[in-house]
């Protein structure tokens, strides 16, 4: 070992007492069903004044019991069992209820993940955020007074109607600026954010970031942020921990944690992730084998060393000590100087040519919802193809139809009179129920959420079995074989097979899935945001994962996601959604090369970006109409910074072929159409 | 957590992060299902009140099987002195435990002969009951609409009458047999059961899985009792010793009010107590407290023992 090396308690983080936030060796241990399990194993940092913190880790890895722990907010199985949380040179772990309750109103306030259940929906937003003041000891107008005021500084449009409003007349990312301007009520010098944007929209989520960076410049107020997107951690904190099993190990500058991570495992994260514009065809994403060591696993050396690489002899008897990496920045590994030979995967797949011949298409499909007397088209005439082979990314705020075209593929619900869905060009039926058995195995679906989608009573094996033996006409040993040789194909072992999916890793979980939407030997596969619920090492998997299957297959997908770079990585081409209309089509090279239409522009640019870019946001202003209403004209008119008046609001752009296949539907000219912003990897290298 | 799944804090807390996502890793060791199950049973015979609950419903099923071997009496016996008299209205005493009655019985001999009459018609009115109010939820939470309307409808209906004053319409009309008695209160309990069942099913229905059932065209029997079904079952459970101990309370009051299995001289503590609550106010307390405090311990018990379940199911 060469660099010197120091243990928690003689790195010098700095004085305590002056922090904003000073964890000091905490431990913290959950009962679950009679046993004291630990959670966090001894978790040291310091946020200092007016510092934005990160915590990021894989789930499971207690960043959010940190986070909890730091306000106290803990469940009542929950307990410290070591340790000590200073606030501002407050000892939080010591405080008595009412200490507590003073601490909370004025010294910190916490923003959690889901703003529609940190709100009274019975009562109105004013009375709401007035609440905060009149705790602080304000009265009722002044109270009053202050919340509107609070509400203007969240920047929230027409604050004052929307202190009239209740809870649910306000979309998400409008409440979650409510949730912060109740939180900043207090003043407070610490802001801990769990999750803040998720759930929300990427065109939201950029909005409320930017927001919480302008706050936090006129406040100075310290920022601990919890978030399972890298980008966001990137584009917000000066600092970063990251967290395995209840441990912290490492912490640098958020700059250098992300260009050059010295442990094992923030590497594993890191090259997990599809950034610089890497593709399918560049090489396979890097994936962590194995699972996080359940809550409670008894973890007497490196918590790491069961997935580590480079793991030795050593990691397995020693416990590994700090090596301090300079100003801030240390890690927490044996072998901290060798992590550059931790290499990155092969190739994933040979490249292949996607078929020619359509094997399913949408000619002018449309859906339309009636409700309460009133017509909602929710999509209007879209035409679509998939060639064998090709994955068509599908991307689109939330509300611009995507799922509504996947179910109407999959005949969940029919389409309006005149669309056409064809299958090796024979129309088929709307409705699945009405669809012959071969159209039925065509078309399946790999669900969001593995948890909603499995049948949490049923077995693996049973999944499949009824799965193979409903759509195929195996049947018995037949049909277990198939069962076993798609277990296989999807990197499932036979003893999963008869373990139930609450016995499985949401990883797992998701291959069973995607096993299932196979089992039937489909020609398109609708995958449905089949990652946005996993882990990055776990979504690496997955993504490898499908593109192997689709290789061997010769498969379709469409590929339903809000996240570009796994839409970059994974897409052959990419269709852009607004509204139930398809305002832009084609090849993934083009569309990131440009020119693109000025939708697909702002929605590229909203995203907070893993590879540190974030200056040139295209502002996206406003909520996505409602379908039932669309605006006259282009349908993007009123967002558009682009919009001609007299033009784009009063007539239908048309479709403009601006290159191969590649479909552009807007009425600026070609050469005044904008080019995104985007890194590759040939400029970043 | 997945919807409807009781699920506690700390596995909460530690999916925090990913709850929006989706609720995903499971926070639970990744322990086999049987050391699951074995971990719940536990805790359930950790718990203090599943304890208490369980030995004293033990006592009283023991004393419903076999009530030889908690007293020398018969339920008819008389408690006779030395000289052969029997001593009607003794106050508690050595050879009489609990006192002796109106007409000289002995009070503990009735309590203990007392129990197989709520025993026997309680649990299998509560399974009924339970049975027939799963069906209904079922169908209604799968099939919405006009079924659902229909029955929500009727099922308010009944729940809005009061039990007791159908138990009596059904029994004077029917007759005082068992099997009026079980089949009354069964009609009575399932509306409560088939609504909470019911809006289970709707929670499950809305689950993902039942999406993919249809979408590879299951009929719906299949997919309500293969798919659905096993995922309500701890709540039906849960729901089954909570109607126990309410069907319990109904059976003694209605023979209380006259409306009891079996011949007059059969022990049964509602017609006990009926017999001599009237002579509390004379000072003569035993006849009629004995029972009571018979019927109060037997319906804490089982509902020591549902609250204990349900607690350990949620955990």
């Amino acid at each position: 070992m060469t660099a010197t090396t120091v243990t928690d308690t003689q790195l010098d983080r700095g004085d305590p007492t002056t922090a904003a936030l000073s964890v000091d060796g905490l431990c913290l241990a959950y009962t679950v069903r009679g046993t004291p399990r630990a959670v966090l194993r001894g978790v040291t940092f310091q946020v200092r004044p007016g510092e934005a913190f990160g915590l990021v880790g894989e789930s499971g890895c207690g960043k959010s019991t940190t986070a909890y722990a730091a306000m106290r907010y803990l469940p009542s199985n929950g307990k410290i069992t070591a340790g000590r949380v200073l606030a501002g040179g407050l000892n939080v772990t010591d405080m008595s209820t009412k200490e507590l309750q003073q601490f909370r109103a004025s010294h910190a306030a916490m923003v959690y993940q889901d703003p529609v259940q940190a709100m009274n929906p019975t009562l109105r937003i004013g009375r709401q955020v007035a609440e905060c003041f009149q705790i602080l000891g304000f009265d009722k107008s002044e109270s009053e007074d202050r919340a509107l005021a609070s509400l203007e500084r969240v920047k929230i449009a027409d604050p004052k109607s929307v202190m009239d409003r209740y809870p649910y007349q306000l979309s998400g990312g409008m409440l979650q600026r409510v949730v912060i301007a109740m939180g900043l009520a207090g003043d407070p010098q610490l802001l801990v954010l769990d999750e803040p944007t998720t759930g929300l929209d990427a065109t939201v989520e950029a909005e409320v970031l930017d927001l919480v960076r302008d706050l936090r410049e006129e406040t100075q107020a310290a920022v601990l942020l919890i978030a399972h997107n890298l980008g966001v951690i990137r584009t917000m904190c000066d600092r970063v921990g990251v967290m395995y099993a209840g441990k912290m190990v490492e912490e640098a500058s958020s700059e250098e944690l992300f260009e050059e991570p010295r442990h094992p495992y923030t590497i594993g994260l890191m090259n997990a992730i599809p950034r610089l514009g890497l593709r399918k065809t560049d090489r396979a994403l890097s994936t962590i084998p194995g699972n996080m060591p359940s809550i409670g696993t008894d973890l007497p050396t490196c918590v790491y060393v069961s997935r580590c690489p480079i793991a030795t002899e050593l990691c397995k008897t020693d416990v590994p000590p700090i090596v301090p990496l300079g100003e801030g920045r240390w890690t927490r590994c044996h072998h901290s100087d060798e992590v550059s030979s931790i290499e990155d995967p092969d190739a994933l797949v040979p490249p292949y040519q996607v078929g020619k011949d359509r094997v399913v298409e949408l000619n002018g499909v449309s859906k339309t919802f009636r409700q309460r007397g009133h017509d909602i088209p929710a999509l209007v005439s879209v035409d679509l193809g998939f060639a064998e082979g090709e994955t068509l990314g599908l991307v689109g705020e939330s509300g611009s139809g995507k799922s509504t075209l996947a179910k109407t593929m999959l005949g969940v619900h029919g389409p309006d009179d005149g669309s056409e869905i064809t299958l090796d060009g024979v129309p088929m039926k709307g409705l699945a129920t009405e669809r012959r058995d071969g159209a039925i195995r065509a078309i399946q679906m790999v669900f969001q959420n593995p948890d909603s989608a499995l049948n949490r009573a049923w077995t693996v094996r049973r999944i499949l079995t009824r799965t193979v033996t409903s759509l195929t006409p195996l049947k018995g040993a037949e049909a277990d074989k198939q069962v076993e040789e798609i277990a296989e194909a999807m990197r499932l072992s036979p003893h999963h097979l008869d373990m139930r999916p609450r016995q499985l890793s949401g990883g797992l979980k998701q291959r069973v899935a995607i096993a299932r939407a196979f089992a039937g030997d489909p020609r398109v596969v609708v995958c449905d945001e089949p990652t946005s619920a996993l882990d990055v090492s776990v979504q690496a998997a997955i993504l490898n994962l499908l593109a192997n299957v689709q290789h061997d297959e010769r498969t379709s997908y469409l590929f339903i996601t809000h996240d570009i770079g796994v839409v970059r990585y994974l897409a052959d081409r990419i269709a852009v959604m607004y509204v139930g209309r398809i305002m832009e089509k084609g090849f993934t090279e083009d569309i990131f090369n440009g020119p693109v239409h000025p939708y697909t522009e702002a929605l590229l640019s909203a995203v907070p970006n893993v590879d540190g870019m974030a200056s040139t946001r295209i502002p996206l202003q406003g909520d996505i109409p409602s379908p039932a209403d669309p605006p006259p004209g282009c349908v993007f008119h009123t967002r558009c910074q682009y919009a001609i008046p007299g033009t784009c609001d009063v007539e239908l752009p048309p479709d403009v072929e601006v290159g191969a296949q590649h479909i552009i539907r807007c009425h600026l000219p070609l050469e005044e159409l904008p080019t995104p912003v985007t890194v590759s990897i040939s400029e970043k290298s | 957590m997945s919807i409807n799944e009781p699920h506690d804090p700390a596995v909460e807390i530690v999916d925090m992060a990913a709850v929006a996502r989706a609720p995903l890793e499971p926070a639970i060791p990744a322990t086999d299902r049987k050391s699951i199950k074995r971990e719940l049973r536990r805790e359930l015979f950790r718990t203090p009140s599943f304890i208490v609950g369980a030995v004293i419903s033990l006592f009283w099923v023991a004393c419903a099987v076999a009530p030889g071997i908690f007293t020398k009496w018969g339920e008819s016996d008389f408690v006779r002195n030395s000289d052969g008299a029997s001593i009607p209205r003794a106050s508690p005493r050595a050879d009489a435990w609990f006192g002796t009655d109106t007409i000289g019985q002995d009070v503990f001999a009735r309590v203990i002969y007392g129990a197989d009459n709520v025993l026997i018609t309680s649990p299998i009115a509560a399974l009924i009951a339970v049975l027939a109010g799963a069906v209904l939820g079922l169908v209604m939470g799968y099939f919405r609409g006009w079924a659902d309307e229909i029955l929500s409808r009727v099922l308010e209906a009944v729940l809005s009458l009061p039990v007791v004053l159908l138990a009596i319409m059904a029994v004077v009309t029917f007759g005082s047999t068992r099997l009026v008695l079980i089949l009354t209160i069964a009609t009575l309990f399932t509306p409560v059961v088939a609504r909470t069942v019911r809006s289970a099913v709707l929670a499950e229905a809305q689950l993902d899985y039942v999406t993919s059932a249809k979408l590879r065209g299951e009929p719906a029997l299949f997919i309500m009792l293969r798919e659905i079904f096993p995922n309500i079952s701890n709540i039906l459970v849960v729901e089954f010793t909570v109607r126990v101990g309410y069907a319990i309370f109904t059976v003694a009051t209605l023979s209380f009010l006259g409306f009891s299995v079996g011949s007059a001289s059969d022990a049964d503590w509602g017609r006990d107590i009926s017999d001599t609550y009237s002579l509390i106010q004379a000072g003569q307390w035993w006849p009629a407290i004995f029972p009571a405090l018979a019927i109060a311990s037997l319906v804490i018990a089982i509902n020591l023992i549902a609250d204990s379940v349900d607690k350990v199911y949620s955990s």
